[in-house]
């Protein structure tokens, strides 16, 4: 037996890795012409408004649908926390032009400047805004500020791609601090910072004391389906089975979709805990039946995913992506049985 | 032991729907068309390098099932479907792709299995994925598929290239059957190979080459099934054969285009 004949260089894993990274997150086709009059006064305005949900707490809700050069990005939930002495930022956003408008509509609420600019993880929705904050503010996760210095560059090239004029200027900017898990003190208010994982490789919660509100980042989706381009399935319903075993929650800010509280609380948390099992068993089952991919797409989604936005889309990538391995997994069960 | 009740020896396609792959619509096999109805500038000088003269004609028996969108364009699943081609013997099933710089992706005799095949597929860029099945009367029956990518699949290096564990797993298959409810079976095999296509700097292309599927008389008996993989072919490659009722197999043989050989059993 004769291996090749060249040495295969180590240099192209990296950007290999990145552009596979890119690819998975792309959720549509090639961006079309932008729709808004350049130069327009409304030109690639978010129309940012900031809701008060309790004292001190405000939230911007974004649409429950894929990036696209109208929404130009704006389809996640950023929030911030104003404290005594200054502001807590969770999130920036998806482009330089939606951290620096959200930038104002905190200046607009409060004259207190920001202390603390937080990345829940590294979905390029959740950190391109972070050149409108100050550099020493912005903080995460470790394996989140790693993940952002490593495929930032190519995830925001992904998003250029698709939300279009929306992110001109807009370039990756890591966070030059990390978070450790537990309680944390910032511009007056008293934080618990929840470290887990499964929807990426490090998903930050923000859970604010005085509120009882909890920011869960995409660890958590409302009637939207949730997105899996690095998840890993049994880790995410783990970090769920935890959350929901978290004290002192009164609501619930999700990664994507509406703030949850009284008797609808738990909704995002079991909506989002259903897609994941329905979508692990769906996985499993085909693969034990010997299923080729083409025919997992080709099933019908539950029924009750019917009212969840971007159901079919999302499934559709879950089982692109994931697929492969629940089959590899099944192929090497053969003899087991 | 399970069996695959979605699967029929003649599956019928799917109703419409929001998680249905794009499918093939092509015109009545009664009615020989051949103007394209993925409407590709590519499509005459494709046919002419590949079919050549023998008569050709788009045939809706012919099923490609493709996802419309797919993000990871190195590994884009293509399942391809000529069993309604009836009564008819099907001696090659050629998937070519339109506008990857390697347009040949694959060839299969299916031979004694069903003339159904599933694999994944490397996009350069959004492209027709079309199936070529040449009956024994010599005609060719075209069916295909628009799949819309981000791209870059085609030029870029494998996984394995860049890791130092893949010469040691190399060729490395995985077998398994199931049951199927019409008596037959459905088979799937899977062997680790960079299938590098030589198109990204300083790496020549590197890919299987053929893999015989073996009946109960392996080795001396002739091959149940015939493919032969070319460069286009996804990284560790997964194919997905039926076979019919009352034809066994009992393992698979191969090599690639550097001669490496492959070989695994399939146990009962």
């Amino acid at each position: 037996m004769r291996a090749p004949s060249l040495p295969r260089p180590v240099l192209c894993r990296p950007r290999l890795a990145a552009l596979l990274l890119a690819a998975l997150l792309a959720p549509s086709l090639p961006a079309e012409a932008d729709t808004v009059v350049p130069g327009a006064a409304h030109a690639f305005d978010y129309r940012l408004q900031p809701r008060r949900i309790t004292d001190g707490v405000y939230v911007l809700i974004g649409r429950t649908e894929d990036f696209d050069t109208r929404n130009g990005g704006n389809i996640v939930n950023t929030g911030f926390l104003v404290g005594s002495s200054g502001v807590v930022v969770i999130d920036s956003g998806p482009s330089r032009r939606y951290g620096e408008q959200l930038r104002a509509a905190i200046a607009a609420v409060t004259p207190l400047p920001v202390v603390l600019t937080l990345n829940t993880h590294a979905h390029p929705d959740h950190f391109l805004g972070n050149q409108a904050f100050p550099a020493g503010t912005l903080a995460a996760l470790p394996a989140t500020r790693d993940a952002i210095a490593r495929e930032g560059e190519d995830l925001s090239a992904n998003l250029y791609r698709l939300a279009g004029d929306w992110m001109r200027g807009t370039e990756a900017r890591p966070p030059g601090r990390s978070l450790a898990p537990g309680r944390l003190h910032a511009g007056g208010r008293e934080l618990e910072l929840i470290a887990l994982d499964g929807h990426t490789g490090a998903d930050l919660l923000v859970l604010d004391r005085a509120s009882g509100t909890l920011f869960a980042g995409d660890l958590v989706f409302h009637d939207r389906a949730p997105t899996t381009p690095h998840a890993d399935l049994d880790h995410w319903l783990a970090a769920l089975e935890r959350i929901a075993t978290l004290d002192g929650v009164r609501q619930v800010v999700p990664g994507h979709g509406e703030v949850a509280s009284g008797t609808g609380l738990q909704t995002p948390l079991r909506q989002t805990q259903a897609w994941l099992r329905w979508l692990q068993q769906r996985l499993d089952t085909s693969a034990a039946q010997g299923l080729e991919t083409n025919e997992v797409l080709a099933l019908p989604l539950a029924a009750e995913f019917a009212t969840i936005a971007e159901a079919a889309t999302e499934y559709r990538r879950s089982v692109l992506r994931l697929y492969p391995q629940t089959e590899h997994k099944a192929l090497q069960q053969h003899g087991a049985r | 032991m399970l069996s695959i009740t979605p699967l029929t020896a003649h599956a019928t396609q799917p109703s419409s729907g929001p998680t249905t792959p794009a499918t093939s619509t092509a015109t009545s096999p009664e009615n020989p068309n051949t103007a394209d109805p993925l409407n590709s500038p590519r499509w005459d000088e494709l046919r002419r390098a590949w079919l050549g003269d023998a008569p050709a004609e788009f045939d809706s028996r012919v099923q490609v099932q493709a996802p419309a969108m797919a993000e990871d364009a190195l590994n884009v699943p293509v399942r391809v479907d000529a069993s309604r081609l009836r009564g008819q013997r099907v001696e090659e099933i050629l998937i070519l792709a339109d506008f990857n710089p390697i347009v040949r992706a694959l060839s299969y005799s299916p031979g004694s299995a069903e003339p159904v095949l599933g694999f994944r597929l490397k996009l350069q860029q959004s492209s027709p994925v079309r199936a070529a099945v040449r009956t024994a009367d010599g005609r060719w029956h075209v069916g295909g598929t628009w799949v819309a990518t981000t791209g870059g699949g085609c030029t870029l290096p494998s996984t394995g290239s860049a890791s130092p564990e893949w010469q040691r797993q190399l060729n490395h298959t995985e077998v398994r059957a199931w049951p199927r409810v019409d008596g037959g079976q459905r088979l799937k095999l899977r062997i680790v190979h960079p299938m590098d296509t030589g198109l990204a700097d300083g790496i020549p292309a590197f890919h299987l080459e053929e893999i015989s599927l073996l009946g109960k008389e392996a080795p001396t008996g002739a091959a149940l099934a015939v493919l032969r993989p070319y460069e286009p072919v996804a990284e560790n490659p997964v194919f997905t054969l039926d076979l019919p009722a009352g034809v066994v197999a009992s393992g698979v043989s191969g090599r690639d285009n550097n001669g490496n050989r492959l070989t695994a059993e399939l146990r009962p």
